[in-house]
């Protein structure tokens, strides 16, 4: 090689490696919100509305049936959801499927609008397998950082927050157009899941 | 004639540039917000869709307890089958004509006041449903989330049905009865209108 000289690395193979060597981590999956990961897992949870609608509707769902519906759920789903999470974060990345997606959406939309007369039991495990299902993918696109770890504590948050909310303005709903509204508005929820499946049998 | 030297310091500069990439973010919601918008704009921006949604909701006020609230639910869920067929680029024929016939058929049971079984306006309202959600299936941006953009749609839909039930509530005076018969014939118009344009 004319003016290379073999004993001696070329400068840029160092300058390629130190920046190698202290690379940023990738931040896929998660909204930088430029205020810490904590905040990014919230937004997180309240900007993907595959997260975000299918809880809203278990908070419809429980708080049409009442205030210790609503209790158990508040406590059942960010349970759950921060179980799935740290489930996920030991796991591979894997990426969720719409069609799973859409059935949440159909099947928590469709019980708010039928007003379903589910028991405790069956409301509770509703919500376990929401929150695993939902905080295991969610785990899973964080990485294994301790800012994932604070980034799910966020979302575990946002969670919480968003069901005590919803589920404690439907149990005090009194008035019977009131509760139809909470019943259409499960309607609307079944009918974006059906679009949903329509939209992942179409990417498949 | 640039040198071996010369050639070490640009692709040093170039491999740099690569390396100080910053972190991708991936996952920003890029294009979602649109898609909600874009959704929830396409059924208020044609009078055709604006016009029979509103008219579902005079019929249920018209018909009262359940299918005031029945066929604004069950609406928007064959709205969403239509949809689907459309986003999974399944052929319908004669969109534009169902639209119109929505239009047409559900204003005459405003202005005529038709008293039908709650199955039977469900099964109505269903079928016309059905061409609403196709149209607005087979028209999704390219680069917009499916999934707000849906929902968006759903959202004015169900809005609309609601400005319906809302301006139903004059049912309950005689000259409400009047005025919503008259609201009726208007659809019933516009609809004509839209089936002339679809055949032209």
């Amino acid at each position: 090689m004319s003016g290379v000289s073999k004993s001696r690395p070329p400068i840029y193979a160092m300058v390629v490696l130190a920046l190698a060597l202290c690379s940023k981590p990738a931040e896929a999956h998660l909204n930088s919100t430029g205020m810490g990961p904590i905040y990014d897992g919230l937004m997180h949870f309240l900007t993907s509305p595959e997260d975000l609608v299918p809880a809203l509707a278990l908070a419809l769902l429980a708080g049409l049936r009442g205030a210790t519906y609503g209790r158990q759920a508040l406590f059942t789903l960010p349970a759950a959801w921060l179980l799935g999470s740290l489930l996920g974060l030991a796991a591979a990345a894997t990426t969720g499927s719409a069609v799973l997606s859409s059935f949440w959406f159909l099947l928590m939309g469709g019980l708010v609008a039928a007003d379903a007369k589910l028991s405790l039991r069956v409301t509770t495990a509703l919500a376990a397998l929401l929150g695993l299902y939902h905080g295991y993918l969610n785990g899973t696109g964080m990485g294994q950082s301790v800012s994932a770890i604070l980034a799910v504590l966020g979302l575990v948050l946002a969670v919480f927050v968003l069901i005590a909310l919803a589920a404690a303005f439907v149990v005090q709903l009194r008035a019977h157009w009131a509760r139809i509204a909470v019943r259409v508005a499960g309607s609307w929820i079944a009918a974006s899941g059906v679009l949903l499946l329509g939209w992942a049998v179409r990417g498949s | 004639m640039r040198t071996a030297q010369q050639h070490r310091w640009v692709h040093g500069i170039a491999v740099l540039a690569i390396l100080w990439a910053q972190s991708a973010f991936a996952h920003v919601q890029k294009g979602e917000a649109a898609g909600l918008l874009t959704g929830f704009l396409h059924p208020i921006s044609g009078l055709d869709h604006v016009l029979a949604m509103v008219a579902v909701g005079l019929w249920g006020a018209q018909l009262g307890a359940p299918a005031i609230w029945v066929l604004p639910v069950a609406f928007p869920l064959v709205m969403a089958m239509g949809g689907m067929l459309g986003f999974m680029g399944v052929p319908l024929p004669g969109i534009e004509y169902g639209i119109a016939a929505s239009a047409i058929l559900l204003g005459a049971a405003v202005a005529f006041e038709v008293r039908a079984p709650l199955v039977v306006a469900a099964l109505i309202v269903g079928f016309f449903a059905v061409f609403h959600g196709y149209a607005h299936g087979t028209e999704l941006p390219p680069g917009q989330s499916a999934l707000l953009y849906s929902m968006g749609f759903v959202i004015a839909t169900g809005c609309l049905h609601a400005v319906g039930i809302g301006i139903g509530v004059v049912h309950q005076w005689t000259w409400g009865q009047r005025l919503l018969r008259a609201a009726g014939a208007v659809v019933a118009v516009g609809g004509v209108f839209f089936m002339w344009q679809a055949f032209g």
